[in-house]
């Protein structure tokens, strides 16, 4: 299986894409995380390749990842996720702008049994409407060629999320993702506020590993 | 809206300035600045401002000039390379006493460097944006919120001065995001700016923009003039913040990003018993030398840069040889983390 994770620009996509592939992995199931962002050179999933491989999550990172060179450029490796029995995650970049990359492979994940995730977060300004939202995801969609199958609520205000930060984002997700003619996958929650939320929703439990250096302290999965 | 959302640091600058009137944005592409200019090329059209991206980063900043001569409020924002080469417009704004916000998301240094975040431009900002005599506002956030607080004032304070300022960023900084309020209501009401060359419509003087002096004499005064103006920002502007300084022997300055290093590095030296604490200037230019000079109980000064160490010289001159001052610091596009700064603390500790 190919999951393609996609979205706004500080959406959530490489917290969202972290967190399925260290699941998978503790499942049992063979993950590779391929990071396809080429467009912006900070916070990506090869960033935390090191929380991601000491789980047994393989990681395929552009060609200059973390490094000062800006060079927009993906090694041979990443051709090897049209060719292997692991599941594989793709982080796309931000945007239109970020999921353009992914339209090279296009014909390859259409050929694949995949799935693409549209992520979105109703605490960023650009994405606070639903209709702005899915204007953003068709964008997204033209740009790479591939269509988005799902829909993942991940809205939230970092360390000031509350569990009624995430109920009061429900109608919008659902009205996203009726918009887009998709379903909604799941909502997104932090692991410590998953028994406050309401038993008929679907969530996601998510711990934090994105962050700057001095927030690793701070965030809830270390608590 | 009092409402929280969630924004990358570049964003809240741009969206800061919007709010505090500016619909003149003059840029040129760079990493990692690039959300700033991205955020103000969708948002300037919706509400009849201009995004213009220029030719180069000279000429970003001339359109800069002529906007702000004109009475507008204008920003240009860039990384560490594009600052330099804007360094003769900066010269020029201030020989022209022109206000205008200038925004430095940094990254590494010297020469084309890295993408990755850095402090290294503060003797840049500080010290010669430019040639010639003169001073700029130089403002340090170190929060999302901060940047979008800061921004208003660095417009305000330039207009009440005319002067230009500089924000200094970082990427990390700019990169982030943090859950912010926006202020209440768009101050659309840029200052009067009776000096503008607006077009005079035949009721009063013209008005002349200008930083060229024929006359030595009069340019002396001039400057001399505009240098005492300087002294009264440093008497009226310093800002800082300060955290469990009052009984600290081991008094940490840092600011930015390296700030919040510093800040979870004396909440470490605290949990251990150490008194530790921070000055975070939020000011460069004006230096807080004041906040400095009075931490009497305090041994040492610890100033944690990602630099060489170059605002540990402002530091040693407010100390002024009456207590040691250290540096540590990373470069290069490296972070410092807590726990490096901790063990500089430990080792400060064990020789005072």
């Amino acid at each position: 299986m190919l999951t393609i994770i996609c979205g706004h620009y500080g959406s959530g996509k490489t917290n969202l894409a972290i967190n399925m592939a260290i699941g998978w992995a503790r499942e049992g199931r063979k993950v590779t995380l391929a990071d396809m962002d080429i467009v912006n050179p900070y916070f990506t999933s090869s960033e935390y390749s090191d929380i991601l491989r000491r789980n047994d999550v393989t990681v395929i990172s552009p060609a200059f990842a973390a490094t000062n060179a800006e060079v927009p450029a993906l090694p041979a490796s990443m051709h090897s996720l049209f060719d292997t029995e692991y599941d594989v995650i793709i982080d796309a970049g931000g945007d239109d702008a970020g999921a353009k990359v992914l339209g090279r492979f296009s014909d390859r994940i259409r050929a694949k049994d995949h799935e693409m995730i549209y992520v979105t977060n109703m605490y960023r300004p650009f994405t606070a409407k639903a209709e702005d939202s899915v204007n953003i995801m068709r964008d997204i969609e033209a740009a790479c060629r591939l269509k988005v199958s799902s829909v993942v609520n991940n809205s939230h205000l970092k360390d000031l999320t509350e569990a009624s930060t995430i109920i009061d984002s429900l109608e919008y997700a659902k009205e996203v993702a009726r918009s887009a003619g998709v379903p909604l996958l799941f909502s997104t929650a932090p692991r410590d506020l998953i028994s406050a939320l309401p038993k008929d929703e679907n969530f996601y439990p998510t711990d934090v590993y994105v962050g700057t250096i001095w927030e690793k302290g701070e965030q809830r999965c270390q608590k | 809206m009092t409402e929280k959302i969630l924004m990358k640091g570049n964003e809240a600058l741009a969206e800061a300035a919007i709010l505090a009137g500016c619909r003149h944005f003059f840029g040129y592409p760079i990493t990692p600045q690039t959300e700033l200019a991205a955020h103000m090329s969708k948002r300037m059209p919706k509400i009849g401002g201009v995004y213009l991206q220029a030719e180069s980063e000279v000429a970003a900043i001339n359109m800069v000039i002529g906007a702000s001569a004109a009475g507008a409020r204008a920003m240009t924002s860039s990384s560490s390379p594009g600052i330099s080469l804007k360094s003769e417009g900066l010269s020029y704004l201030a020989g022209s006493d022109l206000p205008a916000v200038i925004v430095n998301v940094q990254r590494a240094g010297p020469g084309l460097g890295g993408i990755q975040p850095s402090q290294a431009d503060y003797w840049q900002a500080t010290r010669a944006p430019g040639h010639g005599d003169f001073r700029l506002l130089v403002f340090a956030p170190s929060t999302v919120q901060e940047m979008v607080d800061l921004v208003g004032i660095a417009f305000d304070l330039g207009d009440k001065y005319r002067m230009p300022a500089i924000i200094l960023s970082d990427g990390l900084l700019g990169q982030m995001m943090e859950p912010v309020v926006m202020p209440a209501g768009s101050n659309t009401k840029v200052p009067e700016r009776p000096w503008a060359t607006c077009g005079h419509g035949g009721k009063r003087e013209h008005n002349i923009i200008n930083s060229l002096y024929i006359d030595p004499p009069n340019m002396e005064a001039i400057t001399k003039a505009r240098f005492r103006k300087y002294e009264e920002i440093k008497e009226k502007e310093q800002r800082r913040e300060e955290y469990l300084t009052d009984d600290a022997d081991v008094v940490l300055v840092a600011y930015g990003a390296s700030a919040r290093i510093s800040r979870s590095a004396v909440d470490m030296a605290r949990k251990e018993g150490i008194k530790a604490g921070l000055i975070r200037p939020i000011t460069l230019w004006p230096f807080p030398d004041k906040a400095i000079l009075s931490k009497k109980a305090a041994k040492a000064f610890l100033c944690v840069e990602m630099s060489m160490g170059q605002m540990v010289d402002d530091v040693r001159l407010a100390i002024n040889g009456k207590k040691d001052v250290i540096f540590f610091g990373r470069t290069g596009g490296m972070v410092p983390t807590p726990a490096e700064v901790l063990k500089e603390i430990k080792k400060i500790k064990g020789g005072i």
